[in-house]
């Protein structure tokens, strides 16, 4: 199993929810985050005084699945995630050890 | 207002007295009254505290937190604009005798307040100082193309909106403002508007349709979540809104007197029927009565009872506050979808549905008991009103954003609308 995790722009969401959902991936969790990496911040001026925000709005995006579907989504998110400009955000796949449904008790992939 | 039939007798003396100021003719023309002065001292500040922080508050919590300095900055500097336009050639246009074209346009006798002075009156209020009466009507011309900013949230370049609504307090308010108010053709043809249901709600709700349509749906608009950031503001916007029409609607007697407390009864029974009828019907078809249904609906009723406020008794009050929530909830809420317009705040589905209700059942509920001028009350008048009101409205704001689109753009860039209006136009933003 992987646990994908992308850290999006908060716009594009709705976009990003869509893709997954024909790929059948039904459940996300999603965060609002703050962070840069190449795009850097802006500034905001109050009264005169310039005030640099360098950490900028973000969305992550985390989901848990089987191996056979990662690349698949991995592709997905950056095609409905992607609008050509700085800032678009990053992919990262990680190797899920294991997961458990709290209700049922089921772990593995019958708890994804 | 109640004095408009008068006017066409005391229209050919306004000139003369605008210029010999006042005292010199007063033999004829009421007295200067400190009652009245007081309630409309009282009523102008009342309905200058609609629009900041009532309606920016109102607008402010139903955009995306992206955008809520900018719809709030939309209200404020609208007011400081309308302000110095009113103060320099708004007033004349609306309010000053026009001679030849009287039936049109006013003068301009009155620019910058010249022939206007502590010892002056106004023909159409003569119990008061001329100062507080511009005043007053001054914060009329503010509210109404503020209220024309919730057709367009979210999506309007801060330059363009500037000089939108600079050339509509000109081209579209002043006109329409002298045609029902100011001694113009509508006024002498016995529609009855107390405080502005067409020359402010409809006007506005109709150049909002306008807006929409021009400049086109929201990015995501029907798919991106569009839920209001904070109802809480939104709430005690409506709540300053409906405080504030007191000033409105009972100042539009401009006396303090019985028809002032008529208006205020009526204004209250309005408003509260149609934010229950709001309430109700949203209760009925989609299971919950919401918070943003009932202060819609009271905004609804506001709206509807404005051009009645003064004519009719407050059952004829309470029925148009009914009708009026519930088809400005049918207007907002299915009408909306089933056109596919992106009116986003229902500038038209509250402010131009409501408004039309209003005008057309005044002439239904007009009781000479409560007004002897609304004894001519003919629902036909009514209509005239209404569609001269939207025709000039719909082309002349057509027109300005044609006139804007070339000169600066109507849309921000895509990127920038996604980023929010609040950190592209004004480089602020709202800290968690």
């Amino acid at each position: 199993m992987k646990l994908v995790i992308a850290i999006i722009k908060p716009s594009r969401l709705e976009e990003v929810r869509q893709a997954l959902n024909s790929l059948d991936v039904h459940g996300m969790t999603v965060t609002e985050v703050k962070g840069y990496g190449r795009q850097k911040g802006h500034s905001e001026i109050y009264r005169g005084t310039e005030y640099a925000v360098h950490f900028l709005p973000k969305l992550k995006i985390e989901i848990a699945v089987e191996d056979s579907q990662s690349d698949a989504i991995v592709s997905a998110i950056r095609e409905s995630a992607q609008t050509g400009r700085i800032g678009d955000g990053k992919i990262f796949v990680l190797d899920l050890l294991a997961v458990t449904r709290i209700r049922t008790g089921e772990t593995g992939a019958a708890a994804l | 207002m109640k004095l408009n039939k008068t006017l066409t007798v005391l229209g050919s003396a306004l000139g003369a007295l605008a210029l010999l100021a006042g005292p010199a003719l007063a033999q004829d023309a009421p007295k200067l009254d400190t009652g009245d002065t007081a309630w409309m001292l009282t009523s102008t500040a009342l309905v200058l505290m609609m629009t900041i922080p009532g309606l920016a508050l109102f607008y402010g919590g139903m955009v995306r937190k992206k955008n809520v300095l900018a719809t709030v900055m939309q209200s404020f500097a609208i007011t400081c604009l309308v302000t110095i336009i009113w103060y320099v050639v708004g007033y004349s246009m609306a309010f000053t005798d026009g001679g030849s074209t009287q039936a049109w346009l006013g003068g301009f006798a009155k620019i910058f307040h010249n022939n206007v002075g502590v010892t002056t009156t106004n023909a159409l209020a003569g119990t008061i100082p001329e100062y507080v009466f511009s005043m007053f009507q001054m914060t009329f011309a503010i509210i109404t193309p503020a209220l024309i900013a919730g057709a367009f949230a979210e999506r309007m370049k801060f330059s363009a909106m500037m000089i939108f609504m600079g050339l509509w307090s000109l081209i579209v308010y002043s006109p329409i403002a002298h045609w029902v108010w100011g001694g113009g053709f509508l006024g002498s043809w016995g529609v009855l508007d107390f405080a502005g249901g067409t020359v402010v709600h409809i006007n506005a709700g109709v150049a909002g349709l306008v807006c929409a349509l021009v400049l086109g749906k929201r990015k995501g608009f029907g798919t991106a979540n569009m839920a209001p950031h904070n109802l809480v503001l939104s709430v005690i916007g409506a709540s300053l809104l409906w405080v504030g029409w007191f000033g409105f609607n009972a100042g539009s007697a401009v006396a303090s007197n019985a028809l002032a407390g008529a208006a205020m009864m009526n204004t209250q029974v309005a408003t509260a029927a149609a934010a229950l009828a709001w309430m109700f019907a949203e209760w009925i078809v989609v299971k919950k009565p919401s918070v943003l249904g009932i202060i819609s609906g009271a905004v609804a009723g506001l709206v509807a009872v404005t051009p009645a406020s003064g004519f009719v008794n407050p059952t004829g009050a309470l029925v148009i506050g009914l009708v009026a929530g519930a088809l400005c909830y049918l207007a907002a809420a299915h009408m909306k979808k089933m056109f596919g317009y992106d009116d986003s705040l229902d500038a038209f589905g509250v402010h131009g549905v409501g408004g039309i209700i209003g005008a057309l059942l005044t002439g239904v509920f007009a009781d000479p008991a409560i007004n002897p001028l609304g004894a001519t009350h003919s629902i036909v008048t009514q209509f005239y009103g209404i569609i001269f009101t939207i025709a000039w409205t719909a082309v002349a704001s057509f027109v300005i954003l044609m006139v804007v689109k070339v000169l600066v753009g109507l849309r921000p860039s895509e990127q920038e609308e996604e980023e929010g209006l609040d950190i592209t136009q004004h480089g602020e933003s709202v800290n968690e």
